[in-house]
């Protein structure tokens, strides 16, 4: 079948045929480099244009349809205005946090991205701590958001940076938990291996309920780490105005916009690689003969097709969901959401143990 | 002055909330004190568009007047000007033909209908849910329709004159409120099963910002503000005025006194106005639609005062006529003004989500509150 | 409860000239707009029942009004200030929430030093009203707990609802 596979080591090999290992590797890296940007790039305008269009339709509009056909290119408009306007830096602002934040946020996201298996054989680097790498660099962007609050010397800012400090913290062992139980099923912290172990079912179907439910939970837990709605208590648009981005304009804003999304991106990756079998087809046990079928379809085209579906689910949240008062949203992590994963771990554990699983 | 507070001496911070603000539906300024999330006191600094209305009436003949109001709550525009046609009218001591009294009715309670769907879309705006407001106009663009045609303008319709109404009804009106009425049936359960049934929603409203039934009076309240907390002050079921004491209807209250309450208050009397039109759109009597008035109108001395009972509560005109052909003093009670006079009330040991909520069932519309 | 029991109920209660002016005309220049001290008078042929007071007795009146069984007063929908040129009035509407009647307070005050006991610890709701009637009219209210420009700014000179303001650059003349 086609896959980017051969593409990749088509040129791996050409590469290191003709040059030097290091000048190959190095080399390498600058595509690879020049392709996470690029990803970054697309990715923003096609989730910034899917949310538009998604809200649109659940709000009987039609969103955005005047640039380019059915509006593509709205996004492409938008980000060159962005990055026309003025990047406002205000008068009582410790500068160098102010300015240096939104690109920690950004390469906190761009650096999560290494561990991802985009198709088969596609993944940037397959480390063998790969799951623990994703919580741990996850956990850094709040000190992006934190560092944006407390520097815009504003006190929207500042509440919506400590809000925000609160929930991923307490959020961040949910999502946490419910990988490890994942973990614990796989025995192992390698994306690849992640993947390997779904080569006869995805772990949301052979791992009971227990996977559901860290499932849910998972998705919760990511929706808020990604502080969108109904977990959007950093921004509130209603109450904080604009959050801990209030005071940042032009493409310093469009930073930590872009930062959102990606990160929507990434953490949807990561639940469908761990719950959905990532690139893997659709296996159903040992039926070689519907295997055989699904392999036909490209695994990239699996990936995104999952990665999209979890998406669009969180923008459904968003566009549907009323938010979450503060101490709703902690009483919901700490008193629910956390007593259950961990519960929810004990079993898997029991089920691993015991090799309940399919 | 206070803007220039950082912080307090006790460490509590100080925030503006306003006068440009995402939640407060206009240029509302609030100067609110924080201990952490946790509001301590709210103060409210008015006036931002402050235009002195009554001053300007004063200069104002009788027939004029009446215009400026709408722009006061031009949510409900209508019963602002009715509320002055009326007062004029108990000085001139005129009868209205009954038809001038049903079309007034009519439009009363399409406006309360458009007021209260924009409320219910703003408000579940303010908690966080985008998606109501848009709902909510699709259904409030059927009554500004119904509107354009009959007054020629959909938001501030001045389609009142002392003596009845500026003009007849066009003659798709009946079939077009019909249509309406046939519409908004299904589309106000959507509402309920949207928003109203949302566990999120219900643990944004129970129980947040209570006000007591005594506190609701001694504020002033009025309107589904005090009916949510039990406080009987339905002016049309008070002092009855136009036909209203022949009509068939209740007034919604409830007991909870928070937001819940206000919440399930204004959805009930959206109910209620759509019963309202439905009794009267196949009873609209024959006849002129307005008394005979003479062309520039003179009040005897002495003093008249009306109360109307707008989408928002209680609201008054109070003239005092020297006799001559502008109001020697005009004095207009808004609702809006007495019930953000609660806000701090409500609003304090609650956190910065609440306030925006607090606000929200307060369906505060600043120049109502400004005039 | 009608008109007349409203009355007769406050003529238990409060002292009360005997002779009722007629009519509003008793409230512009007339000098019989005052009424003698401690007692009220009420006027006729409003549509409700109004009694003019003098300022002095207002919070004495305002509490045996709000607390008084039987009347009990728990309701002010509307304070008004108006300038007669010669005097202010100030206008108090209130009603009962279990009585559902409706009184007239009428209070005369001096044009120079317009001074008037609050009522904002009787009835919260006169706390807004009266710092609209201080900004737009320059009534003092002796016991206000916060009487400040609330419409105006905090620098603005002069009382805009009064009948002599003049604004030569804001001024709307129709």
């Amino acid at each position: 079948m086609f896959s980017i596979e051969h593409i990749t080591h088509l040129i791996d090999a050409w590469l290191y045929g003709n040059l030097p290992p290091t000048l190959a590797l190095l080399i390498e890296c600058l595509i690879v480099g020049l392709a996470a940007i690029t990803l970054f790039a697309v990715l923003g305008l096609v989730l910034v244009l899917m949310e538009r269009k998604v809200s649109a339709h659940m709000q009987i509009r039609l969103g955005p349809n005047r640039v380019g056909p059915g509006g593509m290119f709205q996004t492409v408009a938008d980000t060159l205005k962005l990055a026309m306007k003025e990047g406002l830096t205000p008068d009582g602002a410790d500068k160098f946090l102010f300015n240096l934040a939104p690109y920690l946020v950004i390469v906190v996201s761009m650096m999560i991205l290494a561990p991802v298996a985009f198709a088969k054989g596609v993944q940037l680097w397959d480390l063998n701590i790969g799951v623990l790498y994703v919580t741990a660099i996850s956990s850094l962007s709040v000190i992006g958001i934190l560092m944006a609050g407390w520097a815009s010397n504003n006190k929207y800012s500042l509440l919506g940076a400590m809000r925000s400090g609160a929930q991923i913290v307490s959020y961040e062992l949910s999502a946490g938990m419910s990988l490890i139980s994942i973990v614990v099923l796989t025995g192992s912290l390698r994306i690849s291996d992640i993947i390997a172990s779904q080569q006869n079912g995805w772990w949301l179907f052979k791992g009971h309920i227990p996977a559901v439910i860290s499932f849910a939970i998972f998705i919760i837990a990511v929706t808020a780490e990604t502080n969108r709605a109904p977990f959007d208590l950093a921004e509130a648009e209603s109450e904080l105005t604009a959050g801990f981005h209030t005071e940042y304009s032009g493409m310093k804003f469009a930073l930590f916009f872009l930062a959102e999304y990606v990160n929507i991106f990434i953490v949807c990756a990561i639940a469908a690689t761990l719950f959905l079998g990532g690139w893997m087809p659709l296996h159903i046990g040992n039926w070689a003969g519907f295997n055989h079928v699904m392999d036909y379809i490209p695994s990239s085209i699996w990936f995104v097709g999952k990665v999209f579906s979890l998406i669009f689910l969180i923008m459904w949240f968003r566009w549907t969901f009323p938010r979450l008062r503060i101490d709703q949203l902690l009483r919901l992590e700490w008193k629910y959401l956390l007593p259950i994963s961990m519960l929810n771990l004990l079993l898997m554990t029991l089920i691993a143990i015991n090799g309940w699983h399919f | 002055m206070i803007e220039e507070l950082a912080t307090t001496d006790a460490g509590e911070m100080v925030v503006n909330v306003g006068p440009q603000h995402p939640s407060t539906h206009g240029v509302l300024h609030l100067v609110i004190t924080l201990r952490g999330e946790t509001i301590r006191k709210v103060e409210p600094h008015l006036g931002y568009i402050h235009r002195s209305i009554e001053k300007m009436c004063e200069s104002l003949s009788y027939r004029q007047f009446i215009y400026v109001t709408s722009r006061m709550d031009y949510l409900s525009s209508h019963i602002n000007n009715h509320a002055c046609a009326l007062c004029v009218e108990k000085g001139l001591q005129v009868e209205l033909p009954a038809r001038a009294k049903v079309i007034r009715v009519l439009m009363d309670e399409l406006t309360r209908l458009a007021s209260h769907q924009l409320w219910w879309g703003a408000m579940a705006m303010d908690v966080g849910a985008l998606t109501p407001f848009f709902h909510a106009f699709r259904e409030r663009e059927a009554i500004n329709d119904i509107m354009e045609e009959t007054c020629g303008a959909r938001l501030t319709m001045n389609y009142m004159v002392p003596g009845g109404v500026m003009a007849d009804l066009h003659p798709n009106f009946q079939k077009r409120v019909k249509d309406f009425i046939h519409l908004f049936r299904s589309k106000i359960d959507e509402y309920d099963e949207l928003v109203t049934g949302n566990v999120i929603f219900r643990s944004r409203m129970e129980g947040v910002g209570r006000l007591s039934a005594a506190d609701a009076i001694s504020y002033g309240c009025t309107g589904p503000t005090a009916r949510g907390s039990g406080v009987r002050c339905d002016i049309r079921k008070l002092a009855p005025y136009e036909i209203y004491d022949q009509l068939q209807f209740e007034e919604p209250l409830e007991t909870g006194g928070d937001c819940f309450a206000r919440y399930l208050v204004r959805m009930r009397e959206m109910r209620q106005s759509l019963s309202i039109i439905e009794q009267l759109i196949d009873n609209i009597p024959q006849g002129d639609f307005q008394a005979k008035t003479k062309a520039v109108l003179k009040l005897p001395k002495g003093e008249f005062y009306s109360r109307v009972e707008t989408a928002r509560g209680e609201f008054g005109v109070y003239i005092i006529s020297e006799g001559g052909m502008t109001p020697y003093r005009i004095k207009f009670r808004s609702p809006g003004f007495s019930n953000l006079s609660a806000l701090d009330h409500m609003a304090r040991g609650y956190k910065i989500g609440d306030l925006v909520a607090i606000m929200g069932t307060l369906d505060l519309v600043i120049p109502d509150i400004d005039r | 409860m009608t008109k007349e029991e409203l009355k007769s109920a406050l003529e238990g209660l409060i002292p009360v000239e005997g002779g009722a002016v007629s009519g509003a005309a008793a409230d512009g220049d007339s000098p019989k707009g005052a009424a003698a001290d401690g007692a009220a008078v009420f006027e006729e042929g409003a549509e409700w029942l109004t009694m003019k007071i003098a300022s002095g007795d207002w919070s004495t009146y305002a509490r045996l009004l709000r607390h008084t069984p039987g009347l009990s007063f728990d309701y002010l929908f509307c304070v008004t200030g108006v300038d007669w040129r010669t005097h202010f009035t100030m206008v108090y509407h209130l009603t009962s929430t279990v009585h559902r009647q409706v009184l007239v307070v009428k209070a005369r005050l001096d044009h120079d030093h317009p001074v008037i006991d609050t009522v904002s610890d009787i009835w919260r709701t006169a706390e807004f009203h009266e710092r609209e009637v201080y900004d737009l009219m320059g009534v003092i209210f002796t016991g206000h707990p916060d009487l400040r420009r609330l419409f105006m700014t905090d620098d603005w000179k002069g009382w805009p609802l009064r009948k002599d303001y003049e604004d030569p650059i804001n001024m709307i003349k129709l």
